[in-house]
């Protein structure tokens, strides 16, 4: 099975045989990455017809609803962690899938795409929204509607008692430690509720 | 002939016999009782490829397959239930049964009394989803089955299953729980009880006795079948089937049948006012207002599915509003709570309840997928 970049990133930081849930888990690969590497106990959350089967197929425990609409039916704290795997740039409501996260999970791991990342300044400058293989969409037919920098990411926590336990940021697969803001082009987070 | 879709083929029904006394959850006592039940597939040397189908309100045993070589209707679930099919008979040993107290062959109402040689009519105690699970389990035992790899079923068949892993937790591999909920609303007590009235109050009904007047109460049971036909389908789905078209153009200005819909309900509750017992309508009614695994909110649902040790795949459809997904949600949290797996989707339906019963390639994708995974989890 071929893993997203971010997996093995999420994956380090998620203790062996933990109960997690996934918001927006796709087709399940992260689920059964993690219940292989790490033994955990997992359920996703999915609102696409095609995903839900192919969680099913792979045999991951999969909960068809609308995240956008909050985690009702999940109790507070019940998770070890909660993921979000590149899907806050696309959702509607962030501070209440942040909120949820938070409520339902003892910590959040979350992977966004860096918007300040070089090459994508560069498309600005040159006067046209980034394309890029990470991000393929043109401003017309995007998803992503909510895409931050790092810093905006990190300010939004600090202004919502979100406390980040963990950054690793990423470019291509490798760790970039220098300059992240600049020249990484994906990042995950681990944190937790601050307070 | 049948070769157009792959079928079990021609099924025969068998009958046990249960000679040890039976008490149900009211208190009355079954001395001895009849289940009759069909079998599709082969049980394995293990046999732990079991799988038992719960049926709902108005369902029998005759699950898939054809009675015989003339019989151009198959059994209830034949679109689910067959080799090659979502339930694959050549994997899976699938066992139907008609419940204690139906009209289809296992002891009813309308069965004779061994003590007085004539039908039990009200006499039949009233029992319960959990007397059926009790019942099923004797069946289970006869046919050497220690556990189910799954047991599944829609609607009140759903109940079954849930109640099935409460009572036998080891006894249950996997749960499909379609198109249910945990208990009736208010709502739908209602409907069960304006449909019971509708037999209850028919001359005919002479108390649950009519069989010694050779009467039927056709009227009171037809009516209780239209209205029941109503709410198992969708409004959007009866507005494209009927619409407002009328038999002859013009309107009749009187009170014959006039508008398709009124055809076809009357002649869907004639069909079954002639081939349904009105008191066994009346005790699946009965027992599917009395399901309540909470006990009247004396536990949480979540506390009450706490025994449970199945793997669960909950269905629900968009257009059902007699059991809304939201009450299939319910199941989902109560299971969530007690960390069992459980997948559960909801799918774009227009059939309303019935839906469970249709075709619906993404329904039957998922089923599929997720019985294949059963097969691959116990090595079948």
């Amino acid at each position: 099975m071929i893993a997203r970049s971010d997996f093995a990133a999420i994956a380090q930081w998620v203790t062996p045989n933990a109960k997690v849930l996934d918001l927006g888990c796709g087709d399940g690969s992260l689920l059964k990455y993690l219940k292989e590497a790490r033994g955990t106990h997992g359920y996703g959350i999915e609102i696409d017809d095609a995903n839900i089967l192919a969680c099913v197929k792979k045999g991951v425990n999969v909960i068809q609803m609308d995240l956008e609409t909050g985690l009702s039916g999940f109790e507070p704290q019940s998770f070890d962690f909660v993921i979000l795997s590149q899907t806050l740039q696309a959702m509607r409501n962030i501070e209440l899938v942040m909120k949820e996260i938070l409520r339902v999970g003892r910590q959040g791991i979350l992977t966004i795409p860096n918007f300040g990342y070089w090459r994508r300044r560069i498309q600005i400058i040159g006067g046209r929204m980034p394309v890029s293989e990470d991000l393929p969409y043109q401003w017309y037919d995007t998803p992503n509607i909510h895409l931050c920098t790092l810093g905006d990411f990190e300010a939004f926590c600090r202004g919502h008692g979100v406390r980040i336990l963990d950054r690793q940021v990423m470019c291509k697969d490798e760790a970039v430690s220098f300059l992240p803001n600049l020249l990484g082009n994906l990042a995950v987070y681990r944190f937790e509720r601050a307070g | 002939m049948h070769s157009q879709s792959p079928s079990v083929g021609i099924v025969t029904p068998q009958i046990a016999h249960f000679d040890a006394p039976l008490t149900l959850k009211s208190g009355a006592v079954l001395d001895a009782y009849e289940l009759v039940y069909e079998t599709y597939g082969t049980l394995n040397a293990d046999k732990t490829n079991a799988i038992l189908v719960c049926h709902a309100l108005s369902g029998n045993h005759h699950v898939a397959g054809f009675r015989s070589e003339q019989d151009k209707r198959p059994g209830w679930w034949d679109n689910m239930i067959g080799p090659g099919k979502p339930v694959d008979t050549d994997r899976f040993f699938v066992i139907g049964l008609n419940n204690l107290g139906g009209c289809h062959g296992s002891t009813g109402p309308s069965s004779l009394d061994p003590k007085t040689g004539k039908p039990y009519g009200k006499a039949f105690p009233i029992v319960t989803v959990e007397d059926w699970v009790e019942t099923q389990a004797r069946l289970a035992d006869r046919l050497g089955i220690e556990s189910f790899a799954a047991i599944m079923g829609g609607s009140l068949g759903g109940m079954q299953v849930l109640s099935w892993t409460i009572l036998h937790p080891q006894r249950v591999k996997h749960g499909l729980v379609i198109a249910s909920a945990p208990k009736l609303t208010a709502q739908n007590i209602a409907f069960n009880d304006v449909a019971r009235q509708a037999i209850l109050t028919d001359p005919d009904f002479h108390g649950g006795d009519f069989y010694a007047h050779d009467v039927v109460p056709k009227r009171g049971l037809r009516l209780a079948r239209m209205l029941g036909h109503i709410t198992y389908l969708s409004d959007d789905v009866m507005g494209e089937k009927f619409g407002r078209i009328l038999k002859n153009d013009v309107f009749q200005f009187g009170y014959g049948v006039e508008f398709e819909v009124e055809s076809y309900l009357r002649y869907q509750g004639d069909k079954f006012a002639a081939s349904f017992d009105a008191n066994t309508y009346l005790l699946m009614t009965k027992a599917l207002d009395y399901f309540d695994p909470t006990h009247h909110h004396r536990v949480s649902l979540s506390e009450a599915m706490k025994p449970a040790r199945a793997d669960f795949l909950v269905l629900s459809f968009t257009s059902d509003w007699r059991f809304a997904p939201g009450r299939s949600r319910e199941i989902v949290k109560a299971l969530l709570d007690n960390n069992l797996n459980v997948s559960y989707a909801e799918i774009t339906a227009a059939h309303g309840h019935d839906a469970f019963l249709m075709p619906d390639p993404h329904y039957h994708s998922l089923v599929r997928a997720y019985m294949s995974n059963v097969v691959r989890s116990l090595g079948i």
